[in-house]
């Protein structure tokens, strides 16, 4: 072994210049653009001395409510990139028909898809709406924190550490072209022997722990937490079908770890899991990928469903209609989202027997999300609708997402299937689906919570704008998608011979771009609202008239949340409390027993994306230095004691003055 | 990595009562179900292995309820039910993914592989 030990060989495995990929002028542009914007930020942060409250009012934190607007930021940051690679495989698809091979040659068109995918599922969707239930979870049931404060913040920042290793491929090495679920034997080490399937593997293992530790804290939070009086059928709808997210994150993320390992140990040891020879069995992964990758839909859009609830029952100036069929209906689509996952893979050849059951229960789940549209349906029904922005994006949602249940039932036909399997009309659903409603319903929470967590208000003018241009870019982005995918276009296809096809690809181009304008206006709403914020400013904590415990807090609410744990007697109980004349305490405040920040989430999540940067690279000297350096640490932190403090008594007491003058001059 | 230091105050009146004399009869218990297949494995007891296999399989079943009764401190209704209604969503979930998988996957194999099937 020593005579052909080869010292470079041993550091940067196989790491060299031609990883960086100076041939490729679109990246590097692309890199050129972040390394200026980078250094301006760096130069900025420091200018303005604000590294040191980054560090210990923000990265450090372990406050539940920052920890979820970092979640969001993050979310809403990795959206820009995500989109970016849509509109380039749009524009791509728009000229690159005949002779005309467009700009994007194939083996950057296929990272690209597959990049879009990873990144809109795992790092914009899942820190959506995790940044969602952070925030919100803790304000909802009245509590002060999360159950694990300290693995909170660790959780958000292996999420980002996932993120980031993710990103680092674009500059250095490659990604997969595989497609967003990299199925063997194409992810396989024979088929694609370089770094882009190890970076797809890595940073999704990553991001999982995150995903799983989030998973584990929030259930926690929700099942012990409850302020008392808050009985299982009292707690907001939000919180609820949080619950059951968090009930299907914990049970099926771990199947997506193992699945995703033993691809590992067919690359990095030659086992045989999953390759063509030595009795592996590719189909297994496709089954096994799909046990997790079912219920991970779900997870995405049941904390939404929770949200349009809370936002129609506030508009409508009502009580959610059919609050304990919401609940069941929510219950029953946890269960029957373990029952489906073979509607995936119908044409991959298994009997009809087992398609008809699959196509069935995939048929049967509508029934439940059938149940939730009329539930909203009834709640605005007579109720004294208010058309703010929040309610427009519900509005929309409704009436998109029956549009793509409807699609998507279609497709659970499985005689249907073979002839749409893989097709655009595949694609055309599941984006009718998830933007529609993931994506609508997690713009909308942020509208809708957005004073509670700035204390101001979004801009009405450039909200409404967004909205439009999101909606109607839709519909001109993917209806094309549709026709196109009945006439039997196929995805992830770079080039095209039948110029008849081409006035579609344009018109769905033609919708990225208004998509783009909705993009570019929800931030200028973001830089608008914030000079404005004298003006949008919400002094009384209750901007819409809400229902949920957290409107009973100050916009921003204090560190503690609530001074003294509110008392539950109902559902909707803040407005059970505003209805029967509720008066804040103004007295009595004892001292505060909250949580300290730490800095070993963030290192831990640092030196974890070293050590997949380092196994990526087949760097073995210092992947071994970094993975004990890890567990090191982690040993390290748990002889840490200091991590609780006490908010005294007259700090408590002083804030509360505070509100009360503010709430007086209201 | 939880936050168990010295400051939860309230939770704690909550846990379960455990008793040495409990985990003394769970290792002794566990020792005995790993020893038994071990010696069925190592001593060649049975000529064929698939009868070696079919007795193993209820030693691991009772060494996950072992596990799960004395180490956990498992019953019907420790943590207010939650644990039982834990468990039994666990094990629904456990069997609908490995029975359908092997529904699935023996159903593929008929119809893509008859050539491998006996």
């Amino acid at each position: 072994m020593f005579e052909n030990l080869d010292l470079t060989k041993l550091i940067f495995g196989r790491l060299t210049w031609d990883a960086i990929p100076f041939h490729d002028p679109i990246i590097l542009a692309t890199f050129a653009v972040v390394a200026v914007g980078g250094v301006a930020m760096l130069v900025a942060l420091t200018r303005y001395k604000l590294w040191g409250y980054l560090w210990t009012e923000w990265f450090t934190s372990i406050d539940h409510k920052k920890i979820g607007i970092m979640y969001i930021i993050l979310g809403l940051v990795m959206l820009l990139r995500g989109f970016a690679d849509a509109i380039m495989m749009r524009l791509q698809q728009a000229f690159a028909f005949g002779d005309n091979m467009g700009y994007l040659p194939p083996d950057h068109y296929d990272q690209i898809f597959t990049a879009h995918g990873v990144i809109m599922i795992f790092f914009v969707a899942m820190p959506l709406v995790t940044g969602i239930m952070n925030y919100l979870i803790p304000l909802q049931i009245g509590t002060r924190d999360v159950a694990f404060p300290f693995l909170n913040n660790f959780s958000f920042w292996m999420t980002a550490g996932g993120a980031a290793l993710m990103m680092v491929s674009l500059f250095v090495g490659e990604f997969a072209k595989t497609g967003w679920l990299a199925y063997p034997p194409l992810s396989g080490i024979l088929q694609s022997p370089g770094v882009g399937v190890d970076y797809y593997i890595w940073s999704l293992q990553i991001a999982g722990v995150g995903t799983l530790l989030s998973g584990i804290n929030l259930l926690v939070t929700i099942v012990k937490m409850r302020a008392p009086g808050m009985s299982l059928m009292k707690m907001p709808v939000f919180t609820w079908t949080s619950l059951c997210t968090n009930v299907l994150i914990v049970a099926a993320f771990p199947v997506l770890t193992a699945v995703l390992g033993m691809l590992t140990l067919d690359r990095y040891l030659g086992t045989a899991f999953f390759t063509n020879d030595m009795g592996g069995n590719a189909m297994m992964y496709v089954n096994l990928i799909w046990i997790w990758g079912h219920p991970e839909v779900y997870i995405l859009i049941l904390p939404v469903f929770g949200i349009f609830s809370e936002i129609v029952a506030t508009y409508s100036r009502k009580p959610l209609f059919g609050y304990t069929s919401m609940v069941y209906a929510t219950v029953v689509i946890t269960v029957l989202s373990y029952l489906v996952w073979l509607h995936h893979f119908f044409t991959m050849g298994s009997g009809a027997s087992v398609n008809s059951f699959f196509g069935i229960t995939t048929m049967i789940i509508s029934i439940p999300t059938g149940a939730k549209i009329f539930n909203w349906l009834f709640t605005m029904f007579r109720g004294r609708i208010k058309f703010d922005v929040p309610m427009l994006w519900t509005l929309g949602f409704m009436v998109t997402f029956v549009i793509g249940g409807m699609t998507g039932v279609l497709l659970a036909v499985p005689p249907v299937d073979f002839v749409l399997h893989n097709s655009l009309f595949l694609i055309a659903h599941f984006h009718n689906v998830i933007i529609g409603g993931v994506l609508f319903g997690l713009f909308a929470g942020i509208t809708y919570w957005f004073p509670k967590a700035t204390g101001y208000k979004l801009d009405e003018f450039w909200g409404k704008l967004s909205f439009w241009f999101w909606l109607i870019g839709f519909y001109f982005a993917f209806m094309p998608l549709y026709v196109l995918g009945l006439m039997g276009v196929t995805r992830r296809v770079s080039h095209f011979e039948d110029q008849s096809l081409q006035i579609w690809f344009q018109i769905a181009a033609f919708g990225a771009v208004l998509i783009a304008v909705g993009i570019a206006a929800f931030l200028i709403q973001l830089i608008v609202s914030f000079r404005r914020r004298e003006a949008l400013a919400d002094e009384t904590g209750d901007p819409w008239d809400g229902r949920t415990l957290e409107w009973s807090t100050s916009s921003p609410p204090p560190p503690y949340n609530f001074a003294f744990t509110p008392r539950v007697h109902d559902l909707d109980a803040w407005w059970q409390m505003k209805q029967h004349g509720f008066k804040r305490p103004e007295s009595g405040f004892i001292p505060i027993h909250m949580p300290k920040g730490t800095w070993a989430g963030i290192v831990l999540s640092a030196i974890s994306v070293a050590c997949g940067f380092a196994l990526i690279w087949h760097m073995w000297l210092a992947a071994a230095v970094t993975f004990v350096a890890l567990i090191g640490t982690a040993i390290y932190h748990t002889f840490n004691y200091d991590r609780d403090y006490y908010i005294p008594a007259e700090e408590v007491e002083r804030i509360e003055a505070e509100r009360t003058k503010v709430l007086a001059n209201v | 990595m939880s936050e168990h230091t010295h400051d939860h105050d309230h939770h704690e009146a909550e846990g379960p009562h455990v008793s040495l004399k409990e985990y003394v009869i769970g290792f002794v218990l566990a020792v005995i179900l790993t020893v038994i297949p071990f010696w069925l494995v190592m001593g060649n007891v049975f000529e064929s292995s698939t009868t070696t296999a079919l007795l193993i399989l209820p030693f691991m079943v009772v060494q996950i309820v072992v596990h799960m009764v004395f180490f956990l401190h498992m019953n019907f209704h420790s943590e207010g039910g939650w644990n039982m209604l834990a468990l039994i969503f666990t094990l629904v979930l456990v069997f609908i993914t490995l029975a359908g998988s092997l529904w699935v996957m023996i159903s593929l194999n008929n119809n893509m592989m008859p050539g491998m099937m006996g």
